[in-house]
C-alpha cells in the first residue's frame, strides 16, 4: 500500500525529469507495460483516465491493504459504541427502560452496526487520501492534462540518466505503440 | 470489465462516443453559461428555498403552535415528511452500493446523480425531526456528550435516537462514498479549465493524478464502501420503521414494517431519480448516455418494488382481520373507511395499481410515461406516509379524544419549500460537476458502447486496439 507514496514522498524535495510516452487505448498501454517488464525498464508511473484491468498485474503492484484498515477501524467502531453504552448503563447512570435489564444487548445493536460502518468508512476514506497524498487544495504535479480525458501515460524517470538510455526508452515507447513522446521536469 | 457480454445485451452507449467525446459531452455543460431552461428552474427552486427558510424563521419565532398538531395528533406533516424524504433519499446509494456489488453496469450512467439526490434528500429529511423538537437551539441534547446534567445520557434503547445515529451515518457515509467518486472527474473538469476556474477545479479534486496505484486504492474503497453501504441503506429505513413498530400504536406496532419500509423506500428512492434523470438527460443532452434501456431497467425495480409493496398492505390487511384483535381490526376498518379514506384511495391507486402498467414493455421505454409514473409514485409514497402516521393518530383508543388534522400554511410552507431546498441543491450540482460519471463510463465503453455492442456492433471487429475477444 504504501510502495508508491513512498516515491512520492521521498522525490518530493528533488524535481523530477521524466520521459513519458501517450497512449490512445489502454491495450496498447498493458502490451507495453508487459514489454517494459519483460525489457526491465523501470517504469516510474502509470497514469490513466480510468482503472485498467489488469494493470497492476502487469506492473508488479501488490494488492492494497485498504481494505485490512477499513476491518480495523470498523472493530474500533463496534467497540467504541457497544463498551460506552454497557458503561453508560450499567455503570454511570443505570435507568430501568420499560423493565428490561440495564445491559439489553438487543437495545444496542443498531447503534453498533452504525457506528461499526460510520468508523470504517471516515477511517478508510481518511486512510485512501493520505496515503495517496491527497487532501482539498493539494497540487500534486501531473504530466499532461489529457490524461485525465483519453490519453494513457507511461513515465520512466531519467534522473541522471545517460543520453544512450535516454534514446533507448524512447525507441522502446515509440515500438510499443506510444502516439506522442514527450520530456518534463516535474 | 472484460467479462463476456452478450450480443443481445443493449448498448448502455449510444453514438459511437470515444472517450475524448464522452469527456466533451458529460463536462461541457458545467463550462457553458446555463441554459434559460435552467435560470427558470433554478428562479423557481430558490424562490421555494426562500419560502423554506420564512416558514423555518417563522416556526422558530412563533413556535410550534403555528402548526395545527394537537393531543391527539402529535405527529403530522412533520414525520411524514421525514420518512417520505428519507425514502427517496435510498435510491442513491442502492443504485451505487447494491447494483455495485451485483455488477449492473447500468448503474454507471445514473449512479452520481442518483448519489447527490440521496444526499440532498437526506438533507431535506433531517430538516424537519430537528424543527418538530420546537426548540431548535437545543437540538444538540440528541447527542450524547458529556453534559452537567449529571451526565444525564440520552437514552440508546430508544429508535429515536437509533434513527440520530442511523440518519448521521447514512449522510456521512453518501457523502464520502459520492465525493470520492466525484474527485476523478472533478480531475477530468480541473484539467480542461483555466484560471480561476482551474484554481477552484484544483482545490475540489484533491490532487488528483490518476496513477495507477491510486485508481487500485480507488477501486479497493468504491468496493469495501459499497460492501459497508448495502446493510447500511437496509438498517437505515429499518430502524425509521421502528419508530412507529416499536410503539405500541394499533396500525404501527407490526412486523412487516421493516421489510414494507424498505422495499417502499427504494420504490420512492427510484420515482425521484426517474423524475431528475428524465428532466437531466433531455436539458442537459445525455439522452446518449441514460438511454431508454437505464429507464427500462428503473421501471422494472419500480414495478418490482411497487409490487412488493402493494403485497405488504394486503398482507397488512389480513393479518388485522386474522388477528382477530379489535383494535388491529378498528385500526385498518379506520385507514380504508375513515375520514381519511381519500389518502388510503391516493396510496393504493398510485402505489400498488398504476404501476402495473409497467408490465408492457412499450410503456417502460416511454420518457413519458415514465416520467408521470415517477410523480405518480412520488405523490402515492407520501400518501402512505400520510395514511399511516395521521390516519392512526386521529383514531385511538379513547373516542373522546378522537380528533382530524389539516396542515397549517406553515407546515405546507415547510413541505414545499423543502422541495425548494432539494431543487436547488440539486440544480447547483448540474452546473459544477459532471452529472455521470465520466470515469466509470469510459471504462464500461468497451463492453456497453453500440460500437462494440447490441446489433449494430458490426464495426467492432475492425475497430482498431478494440480489445474486445469474441
Amino acid at each position: 500500500m504504501f510502495e508508491s507514496a513512498n516515491i512520492h514522498h521521498t522525490m518530493a524535495n528533488q524535481s523530477k525529469e521524466v520521459l513519458y510516452g501517450l497512449y490512445n487505448d489502454e491495450q496498447v498501454l498493458l502490451q507495453a507495460v508487459h514489454k517494459a517488464k519483460a525489457d526491465h525498464l523501470e517504469i516510474m508511473d502509470v497514469y490513466s483516465p480510468f482503472p485498467v484491468h489488469g494493470l497492476d498485474e502487469a506492473m508488479g503492484l501488490s494488492e492494497s491493504r485498504l481494505h485490512q484498515a477499513g476491518f480495523v477501524f470498523g472493530a474500533i467502531g463496534t467497540l467504541t459504541a457497544f463498551l460506552f453504552m454497557t458503561w453508560v448503563f450499567t455503570r454511570d447512570w443505570p435507568i430501568i427502560f420499560g423493565g428490561k435489564p440495564y445491559w439489553s444487548i438487543p437495545a444496542f445493536i443498531p447503534i453498533t452496526f452504525e457506528l461499526t460502518v460510520l468508523f470504517a468508512s471516515i477511517g478508510m476514506v481518511v486512510a485512501y487520501y493520505t496515503v495517496c497524498g491527497m487532501a482539498p487544495g493539494v497540487t500534486n504535479p501531473t504530466l499532461d492534462d489529457r490524461i485525465t480525458d483519453d490519453k494513457f501515460c507511461l513515465a520512466f524517470q531519467t534522473n541522471g540518466a545517460s543520453q544512450q538510455e535516454i534514446d533507448k526508452l524512447k525507441s522502446f515507447l515509440t515500438a510499443s505503440g506510444a502516439e506522442e513522446i514527450n520530456a518534463k521536469t516535474i | 470489465m472484460s467479462a463476456a457480454v452478450s450480443p443481445i445485451r443493449e448498448p448502455l452507449i449510444q453514438g459511437s462516443k470515444t472517450y475524448h467525446q464522452i469527456t466533451e459531452d458529460i463536462c461541457s455543460p458545467t463550462e457553458r453559461t446555463p441554459s434559460m431552461a435552467w435560470i427558470i428552474a433554478f428562479i423557481v427552486a430558490s424562490s421555494g428555498l426562500a419560502l423554506y427558510v420564512f416558514c423555518l424563521i417563522w416556526t422558530i419565532w412563533v413556535g410550534i403552535g403555528s402548526w395545527n398538531l394537537n393531543r391527539t395528533i402529535g405527529w403530522g406533516w412533520d414525520i411524514t415528511n421525514f420518512v417520505w424524504w428519507i425514502g427517496i433519499g435510498h435510491a442513491g446509494t442502492l443504485i451505487s452500493a447494491i447494483l455495485l456489488l451485483f455488477r449492473q453496469r447500468w448503474r454507471t450512467g445514473v449512479n452520481r446523480a442518483a448519489e447527490a439526490m440521496t444526499i440532498f434528500a437526506v438533507m431535506c429529511a433531517g430538516q424537519f425531526p430537528l424543527i418538530h423538537m420546537g426548540r431548535l437551539w437545543l437540538g444538540f441534547f440528541i447527542f450524547p456528550y458529556p453534559n452537567t446534567r449529571g451526565p444525564l445520557w440520552v437514552n440508546f434503547n430508544s429508535p429515536l435516537l437509533w434513527d440520530v445515529f442511523a440518519i448521521s451515518t447514512y449522510f456521512t457515509v453518501s457523502l464520502l462514498f459520492w465525493y470520492t467518486g466525484l474527485v476523478p472527474d472533478l480531475a477530468t473538469v480541473r484539467d480542461r479549465a483555466k484560471g480561476l476556474r482551474r484554481k477552484i477545479y484544483n482545490f475540489l479534486s484533491f490532487g488528483w493524478t490518476g496513477a495507477a496505484k491510486h485508481w487500485q486504492r480507488f477501486e479497493s474503497l468504491s468496493l469495501v464502501l459499497a460492501g459497508l453501504s448495502t446493510p447500511l441503506v437496509l438498517s437505515v429505513h429499518t430502524i425509521v420503521s421502528f419508530d412507529f413498530a416499536t410503539s405500541v400504536i394499533p396500525g404501527w406496532h407490526t412486523t412487516i414494517f421493516p421489510p414494507y419500509f424498505v422495499a417502499g423506500a427504494i420504490f420512492s428512492g427510484f420515482a425521484m431519480v426517474q423524475t431528475l434523470m428524465v428532466m437531466t438527460r433531455k436539458v442537459l443532452n445525455l439522452e446518449q448516455y441514460v438511454t431508454l434501456e437505464h429507464i427500462e431497467s428503473m421501471n422494472k425495480v419500480i414495478l418490482l418494488t411497487g409490487t412488493i409493496v402493494g403485497v405488504a398492505y394486503l398482507t397488512e390487511l389480513f393479518v388485522a382481520w386474522y388477528s382477530g384483535y379489535i383494535y388491529e381490526q378498528f385500526a385498518f376498518y379506520n385507514r380504508v373507511m375513515g375520514p381519511y379514506w381519500w389518502a388510503y384511495v391516493g396510496m393504493m391507486s398510485c402505489n400498488l395499481l398504476s404501476p402495473q402498467i409497467f408490465w408492457f414493455k412499450k410503456i417502460r421505454r416511454s420518457v413519458f410515461w415514465t416520467f408521470v409514473m415517477s410523480i405518480f409514485v412520488n405523490i402515492g409514497m407520501w400518501f402512505e406516509r400520510f395514511v399511516i402516521i395521521a390516519t392512526t393518530l386521529a383514531r385511538d383508543y379513547l373516542p373522546s379524544s378522537w380528533s382530524y388534522y389539516v396542515p397549517s400554511w406553515v407546515e405546507i410552507g415547510l413541505f414545499v419549500g423543502t422541495l425548494g431546498l432539494f431543487f436547488t441543491l440539486y440544480l447547483i450540482f448540474s452546473r459544477v460537476a459532471p452529472v455521470v460519471a465520466v470515469a466509470e463510463i469510459k471504462q464500461i465503453l468497451k463492453v456497453a458502447g453500440d460500437q462494440y455492442t447490441g446489433t449494430n456492433a458490426h464495426k467492432a471487429h475492425h475497430a482498431k486496439g478494440a480489445g474486445v475477444h469474441h
